[in-house]
């Protein structure tokens, strides 16, 4: 995880017992308020419906009191600086959370009009539903065609192994992977190079033609021209998915997203149409944060 | 969009199969903990259900008249008499007044009621109370082990009851006048190997151990350290470390009974050293155990942080001084830890002791390293060969003793850990 | 004097070395104004004399004491008269110790001949001889280099890096034991390996099916004293670890599982340790269970079904081998399947599988090589294990497949031969050292593979 979390929030805790002594450029506590985000937190076809959620770990609390509306087929990016909870709030949306034991979730989370954290409501078909990909390539120790036809077949999704076969094939070719791959579908996928395990992985989760692809970072360990790919599919893909990505390039979330959200120290402060956040932010922290003041 | 749909209609068709296949799983995770920690429990319960008993001991409580003349005794501080002297006749007498019925013609039956040991006791205690001839006294001797197995078993069909009917009807009868009684087995305590369970215990073994284990602690602790700090600290990076490091991990997994023929053709065939004595026996458990301590050793130096290294090297510390001063007091609570568990294995080991002899039937308590001794679960191992249930008790309440030393000492090794463990 | 005396004495000296040689090196500096002006501080100065008049002497005393059993034994034999002069090994080491029990007096002089005797009498001498020489030789020694030691005392003397250079070579000796110890191994079981192959043919004993090291056929017959053919060895010590490995992989494996992935914090901290007491329960425990609870309630239980089953059934042995074996399974497989790295599990659970789908389809192919090697490990114990089928397996060198008959394992014939009646037989006593060398190669050859296996899996996910 990472390290330096721990560092930032203990230091917000002393902020907040005493604000009178701003050692560094950093008023936050001050101007945040708790529950309340500028800009257009909310859409009208929303896919995701997310109100005043609250993420704690044991004590800490992670996610304070966010709302927030992703809506069908768009890309949402969710940027901001290290330890401020994108990746928790991401997780929360497949509940990928529930295998921390210590990991508390409450509030109002809907996919579809129906409630994620419903105790009747199916973890499994849950995440065939809202796939994921993550930071760091996780591809299996398997052949290339096992990895992309995991999913399908855990599912039931093929009958036939012809059917596998084009799920695959379909699979590898919307993540560009295709032309690169058609010939050693056997070879063992932990040979491939960074970037194409990536775009394997996510390959292996339009395998299941999920309605949502959420994206923790998927750029952060690939060299710009192996980005750039990634990118790329990840424009067309907007055509048939929801897609919600964190990002720490401020350039990618500017040429991938429709929408950004700025999390700050567990606090949704500002989401906006994504040019409207890089030229005219209205929060003055989202300021900062763009501008490199911080980070 | 409709694609979507359907494939999740598909995967929602699925989830009750793969569920029921999910529970299963985990079902056969809790049987394997379930047969596991079953074993457990029917383990210790067969032993404590087997050797519970062994830790009483049965004896006859009467009053004795002791007369000088039906013991052919007139002086209780004369050896010679006292060596010639019939210390039967007035137990026997003093049975024979207890049991209801009895009289000297079945005084046979009667005297088998009797441990033969019994006079040796008596004559330990008139030696220590001269003054006692011609007096009655009120004595406590052990009675015969067939009585011992009758009065604790009596109803149990795996123990043959060798008394006849009619002596069984005695000992009843006697147990109810509280005549013959079942107390705290000091015996087993207190006495080496005997031919007669109800004189038979575990001091000799006990001793034992504990030569043998002074032995290994002398010689493998000292030694471990020093090969561990000389492979972590200074051991340049060569074939010969290499080849070193290679045999000690080999040499953790060689089966113990190999060290066992090691000690029989290097220390008994090519020394000639005694065979079945402790220091043999430390010998071999010590070359077996080396691996452990130097393993666990290593982890511990390897766990003393570098910045303690380099502190005491920047204020000008040599190699060995850093080594001496700082990282070996660091690493020692690690290092006990480990050396502890090793003993602990050491304790319970029994096959390499086997092929040096350990086994033999041993009755005096071994009174040094040079002497022939046996050792606790070899003993155990002896007993449990033996046909007469009443070893068999013997031997379960021995592994009794046997699993407490071994749970304290590991008790102790996490209480150590615990209590010295350092945060960096 | 006693050796354990010798060594206090030595060990003694060594400290009043220390302390002269301490005091030397202090009044030495004074007149020149401090033991600043020494090299080193005195402390060295003492440790260095103490380590010269120790060390030399303990090694004296060491290989004195090693080998004086063995010299005096050969002097005793061979002042014995022509025709007492034993045979073989087997008679020398009978003939011996009742020379040496009529020297302790545990044998009473009227039950030997006069040779005898005359050989414990000579036996005693040489003893006493022995002990005067080695006294006054370690003692010598080691006044004579802690006097050397104590004269080098010189402040211009770097009695420091002298110290840490023979402290190192001591550390390095102790290292060194590890190889000493392997070739002690080869050389104990090679040399009667040897020798017993020069009795028996190789063939015999790799390919022959009887074993019955027992019976002798004819008196005077050297080679043939009984049918030394390992075969049935060999299959009774598989079906017994084959039995073993059906119980604790599965059962190993299983829990290491169910603990690793769904169990929570509280039952995890009480089940492992329970799990563990398995493995610190004694060997010879498991034996006694096996073979008095365990293999009467397998036989009394196959005969109520009707069917046939040995008292000592390899079932018994085998079954609570396994179970021994569990917790050294599970432990090693807790480690393997925790080292498979945490993004995997998040992947496969991110599209929708199932916690044993992950497990079954992702995690364990992965920890699939590194639980093959701790199952090599595990094979390894079993077949070495000795206690539990000394007490619980028979001694019939049976050739069957059937859990229920009786079968031996070379550990058990290893011990047999070693221990039975002290009546010492050449070919059986050698035999158990080729089985010794058989059963060393194995486990060897076992073990490199499965470390080998492990490491490169470690390395995979380092
Ligand atoms: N498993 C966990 N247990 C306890 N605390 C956690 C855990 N995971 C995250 N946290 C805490 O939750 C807070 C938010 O973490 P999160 O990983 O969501 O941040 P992030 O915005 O994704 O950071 P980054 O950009 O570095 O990935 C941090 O303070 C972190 O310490
Ligand atoms: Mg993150």
């Amino acid at each position: 995880m990472n390290t330096i979390n721990p560092a930032v929030t203990s230091e917000a805790d002393q902020y907040q017992a005493e604000p009178v002594a701003p050692v560094r450029e950093q008023p936050e506590e001050t101007i945040i308020e708790e529950g309340k985000t500028v800009g257009r937190p909310f859409a009208d076809n929303a896919k995701f419906k997310l109100r005043d959620v609250n993420v704690s770990y044991g004590d800490t609390r992670a996610i304070k009191n966010i709302s927030l509306d992703v809506a069908k087929n768009e890309v949402i990016a969710f940027i901001g600086p290290s330890g401020c909870g994108k990746s928790t709030f991401l997780r929360c949306l497949n509940r990928m959370n529930d295998s921390i034991e210590i990991c508390k979730v409450t509030g109002s989370l809907q996919l579809d009009d129906q409630d994620i954290y419903d105790r009747r409501r199916d973890v499994v078909e849950l995440r065939a539903r809202v796939g994921m990909v993550f930071q760091k390539p996780n591809p299996f120790p398997k052949s290339i065609y096992d990895n992309v036809a995991y999913g399908p077949r855990i599912h039931g999704l093929a009958n036939r192994k012809s059917d596998l076969d084009e799920i695959v094939e379909n699979s590898l070719r919307k993540a560009g992977l295709w032309g690169e791959v058609k010939d050693r579908l056997d070879a063992t996928a932990t040979g491939m190079s960074g970037g194409q395990q990536q775009r394997l992985c996510i390959a292996r989760a339009i395998a299941v033609s999920p309605e949502v692809i959420l994206m923790d970072e998927p750029c952060s360990a690939l060299d710009p021209i192996a980005t750039a790919r990634v990118e790329e599919l990840m424009a067309e893909m907007s055509e048939s998915y929801t897609i919600v990505i964190v990002t720490h390039s401020m350039q990618q979330a500017a040429r991938v997203s429709n929408r950004t959200a700025y999390f700050h120290l567990g606090h949704l402060v500002e989401v906006n149409e994504t040019n409207k956040v890089f030229t005219s932010p209205e929060h003055e922290l989202t300021e900062s944060y763009i501008t490199g003041r911080f980070g | 969009m409709t694609d979507q749909r359907s494939q999740a209609e598909i995967v929602r068709q699925s989830l009750k199969r793969r569920y029921r296949k999910e529970r299963r799983f985990r079902a056969y995770g809790i049987l394997a903990i379930a047969i596991a920690l079953s074993a457990l429990v029917v383990l210790f319960t067969d032993i404590i259900g087997k050797g519970y008993t062994g830790f009483t001991k049965t004896t006859i409580t009467m009053e004795v008249n002791l007369d000088g003349e039906m013991m052919y005794l007139d002086d209780a501080t004369d050896e010679k008499q006292m060596k010639m002297a019939d210390f039967v006749e007035p137990l026997l007498q003093a049975l024979i007044k207890q049991v209801p019925g009895a009289t000297e013609e079945n005084r046979e039956a009667v005297r088998d009621l009797l441990n033969p040991y019994a006079s040796n006791e008596l004559r330990e205690m008139l030696q220590a109370n001269p003054d006692w001839l011609g007096t009655t006294q009120t004595l406590t001797v052990l009675a015969h082990t067939d009585v011992d197995v009758y009065a604790k078993h009596a109803g149990d069909s795996a123990y043959s009851i060798k008394l006849s009917e009619r002596q069984q009807q005695w000992v009843d009868q006697l147990i109810e006048k509280g005549v013959v009684q079942t107390s705290f087995n000091d015996v087993f305590f207190t006495s080496g190997d005997s031919r007669d369970p109800s004189r038979a215990g575990i001091l000799g073994a006990v001793v034992g151990s504990l030569l043998t284990m002074i032995v290994t602690l002398v010689l493998s602790f000292p030694i471990g350290v020093a090969a561990a700090i000389y492979l972590e600290e200074f051991a340049p990076q060569n074939k010969l470390t290499d080849f070193i490091e290679v045999n000690i991990n080999n040499l953790a997994a060689v089966p113990s009974i190999i060290f066992g023929l090691l000690g029989l053709a290097v220390f008994i065939n090519l020394f000639g050293m005694p065979r079945s004595v402790p220091v043999v026996g430390g010998l071999v458990l010590t070359l077996m155990t080396l691996p452990t301590i130097i393993i666990s050793s290593r982890a511990a130096i390897k766990s003393v942080p570098p910045s303690i290294r380099e502190a005491a090297e920047g204020i000008g510390a040599s190699k060995m001084q850093v080594v001496l001063h700082h990282v070996l007091p660091l690493a020692m609570p690690g290092m006990l830890t480990g050396s502890i568990i090793g003993m602990a294995q050491a304790l319970g080991e029994t096959a390499p002791l086997l092929l040096i002899g350990m086994v033999a039937f041993i009755v005096d308590v071994p009174g040094g390293f040079f002497e022939s001794a046996t050792v606790l679960p070899v003993q155990v191992f002896l007993w449990a060969g033996s046909p007469e249930l009443a070893f068999i008790e013997r031997a379960s309440a021995a592994i009794m003793v046997l699993l407490a030393f071994l749970v304290s000492m590991n008790a102790l090794a996490i209480g150590l850990r615990k209590r010295l463990e350092r945060r960096w | 004097m006693q050796p354990a005396n010798l060594l206090l004495l030595t060990i003694v000296l060594s400290m009043v070395a220390y302390g002269l040689g301490y005091a030397r090196s202090r009044s030495l500096a004074m007149p020149m104004g401090g033991i600043r002006y020494l090299k080193s501080l005195p402390f060295y100065y003492g440790a260095r004399a103490a380590l010269w008049c120790g060390i030399p002497a303990l090694i004296v005393l060491g290989l004195w004491a090693a080998f004086q059993g063995k010299v005096i034994q050969t002097l005793v034999i061979s002042s014995l008269p022509q025709e007492m002069l034993p045979a073989s090994e087997g008679r020398a080491s009978l003939l011996l110790s009742k020379i040496s029990n009529v020297a302790n007096g545990s044998l009473p002089p009227g039950f030997a001949e006069a040779p005898i005797l005359e050989a414990a009498e000579r036996l005693k001498a040489l003893r006493e001889q022995s002990r005067l020489f080695m006294s006054v030789l370690v003692v010598s020694v080691s006044v004579l280099a802690g006097f050397l030691g104590w004269i080098r005392v010189r402040p211009a003397a770097n009695a420091r890096t002298q110290v840490e250079a023979i402290l190192k070579w001591l550390f390095f000796a102790c290292a060194a034991l590890a190889i000493l110890t392997t070739v002690g191994i080869i050389f104990s079981v090679a040399l009667e390996t040897f020798r017993f192959f020069q009795l028996i043919p190789f063939t015999e004993f790799f390919f022959g099916s009887q074993w019955s090291p027992q019976t002798a056929l004819r008196a005077d017959q050297v080679a043939a004293q009984g049918a030394f053919g390992m075969i049935p060895l060999f299959t009774g010590t598989l079906l017994i670890s084959a039995i073993a490995m059906l119980v604790a992989v599965p059962v190993g494996l299983l829990s290491a599982i169910y603990l690793s992935e769904y169990a929570n914090k509280k039952v995890r901290s009480v089940v492992k340790p329970l799990l563990e007491m398995l493995a610190g329960i004694p060997t010879v425990v498991y034996g006694f269970f096996a073979a008095l609870t365990v293999a009467p309630f397998i036989s009394d239980f196959a005969a109520s079904m009707g069917i046939d089953a040995s008292s000592q059934s390899a079932l018994a042995a085998g079954g609570v081998m396994g179970i021994m074996i569990i917790p050294f399974v599970s432990s090693l497989s807790d480690d393997v399947i925790n080292a498979v790295p945490q993004t995997m599990r998040d992947g496969s659970l991110a599209l929708g599988a199932t916690q044993s789908e992950t497990m079954k389809k992702v995690i364990f192919p992965a920890a699939l090589p590194g639980i093959m090697g701790g199952v090599l490990l595990a094979v390894s114990r079993a077949i070495g294990e000795t206690m539990i089928v000394v007490m619980a397996a028979g001694l019939a060198a049976n050739l069957t497949a059937n859990p229920l008959e009786t079968v031996t394992t070379v550990t058990v014939q290893i011990v047999t031969l070693l221990t039975g009646d002290q009546e010492f037989d050449s070919a059986k006593t050698l035999a158990a050292f080729a089985l010794g060398a058989m059963l060393f190669l194995a486990t060897l050859l076992l073990n490199v593979v499965a470390l080998k296996i492990v490491r490169k899996y470690r390395e995979q996910y380092d």
